[in-house]
């Protein structure tokens, strides 16, 4: 349902943020992009929603060529971006304007609902915490309805716990009426947590590294040792993408094991897990 | 004010803490705003009546509220006050209209802006005074010379603060209307206009503070009426008790119209998540 072909991005400065991107994604999936600053991550999620135009190739979204913003996809921002003049159920009708006034109000109240905020729906943006505001975001760009969502590292400005909880919430979303997601972020864990799929970016120029298929079953446990074993894989693909740029650390097991048993025990794990290259 | 959600402590204590800029003053800041022009009042008079100083070139308080009391008594305050205040309304009007809308469309399109604001910033650097003897010229010594030199020196502060505004409204947040597919109408409407407001109620206090400046250079250039009038006639016939009361009089005015306008703009601006709504 969302084809990209062949897509490039050169800025007018010519540095070249991404070279031949192709990937297909189903309806329903949710496809996560890890990779490294730089890679160009961003910047697919900037031309896959239409704000920025491919230098070459194209997407297309049930085979409609995006060239500019498209009612079909939403984007969640990296912050909430929220209208501070607004109200947060003003903010969160702003894209469904046109339609009549009592469908549009009984889109925001479910939205609100949904994203667990209904009694916030007069409040101004300014007294929302940052896990709030992005759950307005959220609404606001689901709202429309959009058969794809994508998200630009939606939850990167938040702390550890109300990332996860806002995850969770995300895929409660998701499970309602299964839009494709496309979700840019650098915590792998994340991916690894959200996604049917992984992308895996590389920089210089922009360009894919490898793709893994999540098949973890739902609700996914964090701490399992197959979660553990996903995100250790897309962990070492992605050091691959960096080992090219930065000598590898090699971190020595301790010479004389504490008693207790501590967290360091895992890097001589991680160490000897490295690619033959690498040390 | 009562836009805000009532049941919400946040708001309720923004609307408790009106702002000093703004919608009015407490009690006690009321006292200590008036304290020092009181205090040099009683001083002075005190010194006259003692015969510590010569009251005639600077006379003191009683002289001047017996002046302003005569000039009331005799119909011939309002008429002045009557005659500046349409001149003021008329050119704040005129001049706020022209430089709203060529401040916004030079801040809109970049082609304009390059075509139009080099010359507009010429200009502004001119003297308003020196336009005087071309308006003179132009329009008569009468009321249409005078509303369009208050017209020119309110047309620039807001054209500046309008254009500046324009420029300085965040990229993000205009991004948004984009994803949403705003057309340009909508986005100047439903984006750029609100997130310059804060910044163009300043431009407009700007504006017709400069208004009150220019109506006495331009009753100065020949006026039957008008406070400036009153300023020109008190120097003549050597009666600095009238210009004193007319300056009180300008004084009153300014503030009360600054006032008013603060007033009328205040309730569209309770949104502002800035440092004097936090005070």
């Amino acid at each position: 349902m969302l084809e990209i072909d062949g897509i490039s991005k050169r800025y007018p400065n010519g540095t070249v943020a991404l070279r031949g991107v192709s990937l297909n994604v189903d309806a329903g999936e949710i496809v996560a992009v890890v990779g490294g600053s730089g890679c160009g991550k961003s910047t697919l999620l900037r031309l896959l929603s239409g704000l920025d135009h491919a230098s070459e190739g194209g997407v297309r979204v049930d085979g409609a060529t995006i060239s500019a913003p498209h009612p079909a996809v939403g984007i969640v921002f990296q912050e909430p971006r929220l209208l501070p003049w607004l109200t947060v159920e003003k903010n969160v009708a702003f894209g469904i304007k046109d339609l009549p006034r009592r469908e549009r109000k009984a889109r925001v109240a479910a939205a609100l609902e949904r994203v667990g905020l209904a009694s916030y729906a007069r409040r101004w943006p300014r007294e929302l915490s940052g896990g709030q505001g992005q759950r307005v975001a959220i609404a606001r760009a689901l709202v429309a309805r959009p058969s794809v969502l994508l998200l630009d590292e939606p939850f990167s400005a938040l702390d550890a716990f109300t990332r996860a909880e806002l995850q969770d919430h995300l895929l409660e979303l998701w499970a309602d009426t299964r839009p494709t997601l496309v979700l840019v972020t650098h915590d792998i864990e994340e991916a690894v947590v959200l996604a049917t799929r992984i992308v895996v970016m590389q920089p210089n120029p922009g360009r894919i590294a490898a793709t893994f298929d999540v098949s973890l079953e739902r609700p996914r446990d964090r701490l399992s040792p197959a979660f553990d074993d996903a995100k250790r894989r897309v962990l070492l693909a992605l050091d691959h993408t960096l080992s090219a740029k930065r000598k590898p650390v090699v971190i020595e097991p301790p010479q004389h094991r504490p008693a207790t048993q501590g967290l360091g025990d895992g890097n001589g794990f991680y160490a000897a897990q490295r690619p033959a290259g690498a040390a | 004010m009562t836009i805000v959600h009532g049941a919400f402590e946040g708001a309720a204590q923004t609307q408790d803490h009106t702002r000093t800029t703004a919608a009015g003053h407490g009690p006690s800041s009321l006292f200590l705003g008036t304290l020092l022009p009181i205090l040099i009042a009683i001083v002075w008079e005190a010194a006259v009546h003692f015969g510590l100083a010569d009251g005639r070139l600077v006379p003191p308080p009683s002289r001047i509220f017996a002046t302003l009391w005569e000039l009331a008594q005799s119909g011939e305050l309002l008429k002045h006050v009557e005659a500046t205040s349409a001149r003021v309304a008329l050119g704040f009007v005129a001049g706020t209209v022209a430089g709203t809308l060529a401040g916004a469309i030079a801040g809109y399109s970049a082609m304009a802006r390059r075509i139009a604001d080099p010359t507009l910033q010429g200009l502004r650097a001119v003297p308003s005074i020196a336009w005087v003897p071309l308006f003179i010229l132009w329009f008569g010594i009468f009321e249409t010379s005078k509303i369009i030199l208050i017209a020119v020196g309110v047309f620039f502060p807001i054209y500046l603060g309008v254009l500046g505004a324009f420029l300085s409204v965040d990229r993000k947040i205009v991004e948004v209307g984009r994803a949403f597919r705003l057309s340009s109408a909508a986005l100047v409407g439903r984006i750029l206009l609100p997130a310059i407001f804060p910044a163009y109620v300043i431009a407009l206090r700007g504006g017709l503070g400069l208004g009150w400046m220019f109506v006495v250079a331009a009753e100065f250039m020949g006026a039957s009426e008008g406070l400036g009038y009153l300023l020109v006639d008190g120097q003549q016939v050597g009666r600095p008790a009238q210009i004193v009361a007319a300056i009180l009089v300008f004084a009153v005015l300014g503030k009360l119209s600054d006032w008013l306008l603060s007033l009328a703009t205040a309730p569209f601006l309770t949104w502002e998540d800035s440092f004097a709504q936090r005070q």
